[in-house]
């Protein structure tokens, strides 16, 4: 699904530099990345995205060399495969929680918003529990139901790859467990691939995988 | 771009304090200048078409400006008062016809007209309902007043006194309605027109009482001689002139001594126009004769004096408006910076951010249009009573 080689980043200016020989991830496994804070697993995640592109090395997913492509091409293969799910969650206050959960769908073309959309949507947010918090503003949804409703807009697209960076950071242990048996839950469902951040060790014997960015020298 | 639009409501909806102010703000800088015109076009047009209209007007030497607007407009100011002699002056000649004006009270707010049947025929004046003025103390209501005090032919106004106070003076009287004329979108329509003697009623100058001569209680009666019966501040005098009374209505001296405000005059030709004037050139004349037309030129050239100050007031304004506008967007924008980085993060690209701001300009803007569109619509609407608040009374 992910094969990254002899891949090397680093910012124009600062002493920032991430280098790794070789990563790969394959399809329907899921990995987290675990490090110390500054080592570069985000600036991974964005690399992967295709957010940022490398100073040299290969980035694919897929078939696709995400850093060859030019930008609209990125801006396409992020919405259409890549499923983004944040620490802060991201809703946009002003919108409910079905606008929310739609929203991919609204700003770009590569996406065409149906009833058939709508209807999955809602669908989406019952299985996870929040099928009945639809008209509500984001705004009044706890720090749990709102990261569900941010896991339900990066799955609606069904993409083939999750990143999910520090989902359950801003979460109680309770609703941590919560969100990452749904998250796990309706990956496998969708048969996704998830490459995930996190900090939390207790999290780790859930995934098929840990990669350490110590690792790399990072 | 339907999705941009459709983003930007729920944005502008939930952000509504921002919005209602932001709307306000362009909505008023675009209507202030509008309306302005619009009123100043309105008044430009009412003021000089009536001003035209109207060859020459006779009055006491003074405000040329307070004369032909409480002669042409009915205004509050009223001028020095001049006699009916100065009607009959004018009619000596034989150089122009003369109208009579007696403009001085009001009923219910409404100007007092008191005049003669001339001045309907000189403005096109017809009646829509009832009949025209034919007895002391009947009035002919315009077409607005009759429709505001819901007033028909067979009801009745009373006059306002001058002053609350005004104990010995002016009491009010009651006039019947005999008619109510067309409207005609003049000044006219705001007015209460009676005959010019009816004002001399409402003044106290002619008034109505039982024959002194016949009185029996002795209390009614200060002093009787042969010629003359004085009575007491006792005797009823009638507020309202009925058929029953009318004929104990009287006016004592001579009516050439009675005030009046003005007296409009309609020369038979140009030439007769011209050699009336010169007749009033004399530095002894206690009297002016003036062409409305100069007047009016004369004050619409001091308003667009002041229009010109006014307009680089509001352009300033204006240019300070927008710009704490476009401060407003930038901030706005800036505080949106972590939305943008998601959307952006989602896979949206740089111009989808910038149609997002547009559209939100975009319907903010057209909020205000509308908005702005209603205002102005309701100002064209009422622009000729607006004229009339703001530049005539």
């Amino acid at each position: 699904m992910i094969r990254i080689d002899s891949l090397i980043f680093h910012y124009p200016y600062g002493e920032f530099r991430l280098e790794i020989p070789e990563f790969t991830v394959a399809h329907g496994e899921k990995v987290a990345v675990i490090g110390p804070s500054g080592s570069g697993k985000t600036t991974l995640l964005n690399l992967i995205a295709g957010i940022m592109t490398p100073f040299r090395g290969i980035v694919r997913v897929q078939k696709r060399q995400v850093s060859e492509l030019g930008d609209r091409e990125r801006r396409n293969f992020r919405i259409t495969t890549v499923g983004f799910v944040f620490q802060d969650f991201e809703l946009l206050d002003y919108l409910d929680v079905l606008d929310n959960i739609l929203h991919p769908y609204r700003i770009t073309g590569a996406l065409k918003l149906d009833k058939s959309v709508k209807r999955r949507a809602a669908l989406l947010a019952e299985e996870m529990g929040i099928g009945d918090k639809l008209k509500r503003m984001a705004d009044d949804l706890s720090h749990g139901e709102k990261q569900r409703a941010a896991i339900c807009r990066a799955l609606l697209p069904q993409p083939e790859l999750i990143l999910a960076d520090e989902a359950t950071g801003n979460l109680d242990p309770d609703n941590k467990n919560r969100i990452m048996d749904l998250l796990f839950r309706s990956i496998e469902a969708h048969e996704a691939t998830l490459l995930a951040v996190t900090h939390d060790h207790e999290l780790l014997n859930r995934f098929d995988r840990v990669i350490d960015f110590q690792d790399f020298g990072c | 771009m339907l999705d941009s639009f459709f983003i930007a409501w729920k944005y502008i909806g939930y952000n509504k304090a921002k919005t209602a102010t932001l709307v306000a703000c362009i909505t008023l800088i675009s209507f202030l200048p509008v309306a302005l015109q619009l009123l100043l076009n309105e008044s430009e047009r009412q003021l000089m078409s009536r001003a035209v209209s109207t060859p020459l007007v006779v009055g006491a030497k003074g405000s040329a400006l307070d004369l032909v607007m409480n002669t042409i407009y009915f205004g509050d100011q009223v001028p020095e008062l001049i006699t009916m002699a100065a009607s009959a002056r004018v009619g000596d000649t034989e150089l122009a016809l003369p109208i009579p004006l007696y403009v001085r009270f009001r009923a219910r707010g409404n100007p007092v007209v008191g005049t003669t049947l001339d001045y309907f025929h000189f403005r096109g004046l017809k009646i829509q309902k009832g009949r025209q003025l034919a007895l002391l103390g009947d009035c002919v209501l315009g077409a607005t007043v009759a429709e505001a005090l819901d007033l028909n032919p067979g009801g009745s106004l009373v006059s306002s006194p001058e002053t609350l106070f005004d104990l010995a003076g002016v009491y009010p009287l009651k006039m019947k309605v005999v008619g109510v004329l067309e409207k005609s979108h003049t000044s006219d329509d705001l007015a209460v027109f009676v005959d010019i003697k009816t004002t001399w009623v409402i003044q106290g100058l002619g008034h109505g009482h039982k024959d002194v001569t016949r009185l029996k209680d002795p209390t009614l009666v200060l002093k009787r001689s042969k010629s003359n019966v004085a009575a007491t501040a006792k005797l009823y005098h009638f507020t309202e002139i009925t058929q029953s009374n009318m004929n104990d209505f009287h006016f004592h001296g001579n009516l050439e001594g009675y005030p009046i405000t003005a007296v409009i005059a309609l020369p038979y030709d140009e030439k007769s126009g011209t050699i009336l004037r010169g007749r009033y050139l004399s530095e002894k004349e206690t009297e002016q004769i003036i062409r409305p037309a100069d007047v009016i030129e004369g004050l619409l050239q001091n308003i667009f004096r002041i229009k010109n100050v006014l307009d680089a007031v509001i352009s300033v304004v204006v240019l300070a408006t927008v710009m704490a506008i476009i401060l407003v967007f930038a901030l706005s924008i800036r505080l949106r910076q972590r939305e943008i980085k998601t959307i952006f993060k989602l896979g949206c690209s740089r111009l989808t951010i910038v149609r997002l701001v547009a559209a939100e300009i975009l319907t903010i803007v057209m909020a205000s249009g509308v908005l702005c569109a209603g205002m102005v619509f309701l100002v064209n609407l009422f622009a000729n009573d607006l004229v009339r608040m703001l530049f005539i009374r």
